[in-house]
């Protein structure tokens, strides 16, 4: 009886970062990143959005035990992330810049590579995160995007 | 195109699945289990694809679209006991993904014209949780 069903939960944190390519000099990172480049590094209060996908499950009418889903996230990304310095304290960043684009893709793996440990296999899929570094922009990486 | 109105209603409900037990219904829903009932804010987001009139420059009169979401959605969800009050939820648990299915019925057949169609409802049960319904699969 039912057709495409969504669920999207928003969670918040907040962290710090420094936005700095290694493979550029200092005055092609400042040129691009500007303000974002500050060595000191600078802070926002994240908001991220999880959508997840799925049939009704009959017993609850619902796609999605919020329980389930909002201690996976947590476990996954709002602990380790929370009040961290980004570039010096999560691992995936020291690789790469962490801008809302890669931030969102972390976020994917993170779910997707610990999705089954919650969720069974008909179970309720991820569809995507969006990013919002403030409430003036946001990045949406789908699941699919993210091996 | 895609044009979304929005509008508000506040209702309370109680999610509990009659065939449980009170103990397996507080583990499945919490809180939303208490058979007092409970109450929302929703905010309900309509969104309907069509191409513009070339004469008018619209794809629908908005006006009628407000009357449509008024008559069809908010007179009957506003200030109601959604379990008690609205069909079908007598028997149908209204968990936010059902009542976007259930608002979506009651406005497909009036969204449903040559020129604008209704492409999808978000119900936002709070600030934090929204639900997003796109019909049966095409």
């Amino acid at each position: 009886m039912s057709g495409v069903i969504h669920v999207t939960r928003k969670y918040r944190f907040s962290a710090s970062h420094r936005l700095h390519a290694p493979q550029l000099g200092d005055a092609e990172n400042r040129a691009l990143y500007g303000k974002c480049n500050n060595p000191f590094g600078h802070g926002h209060n994240y908001e991220i959005a999880v959508t997840v996908g799925g049939p009704l499950e009959p017993r609850s009418g619902r796609v999605v035990d919020l329980d389930l889903l909002d201690g996976l996230v947590r476990r996954q990304v709002l602990e380790p992330f929370e009040h961290r310095n980004l570039n010096e304290e999560v691992e995936a960043f020291r690789a790469a810049v962490p801008t809302s684009e890669n931030l969102g893709r972390e976020v994917v793996r993170r779910l997707k590579r610990n999705w089954r440990t919650v969720f069974p296999a008909e179970g309720p899929r991820l569809e995507r995160v969006a990013v919002a570094e403030t409430s003036r922009n946001a990045f949406e990486v789908a699941a699919h995007e993210i091996e | 195109m895609l044009i979304t109105r929005k509008v508000e209603f506040s209702a309370s409900h109680v999610c509990r699945n009659p065939l449980l037990s009170d103990a397996e219904n507080g583990a499945l829903f919490g809180a939303a289990a208490n058979p007092h009932g409970h109450g929302h804010n929703y905010v309900l987001e309509v969104t309907v694809e069509g191409s513009p009139d070339p004469v008018t420059g619209m794809v629908l009169d908005l006006k009628a679209l407000k009357e449509t979401l008024n008559r069809e959605v908010v007179e009957i969800y506003d200030h109601r006991f959604l379990n008690r009050e609205v069909a079908p939820f007598a028997n149908v648990i209204p968990t936010p993904e059902n009542i976007a299915i259930d608002i979506w019925n009651r406005l497909q057949p009036h969204l449903n014209g040559p020129r604008a169609r209704l492409h999808g409802v978000r119900v936002y049960e709070t600030p934090d949780l929204y639900v997003e319904y796109f019909g049966e699969a095409q």
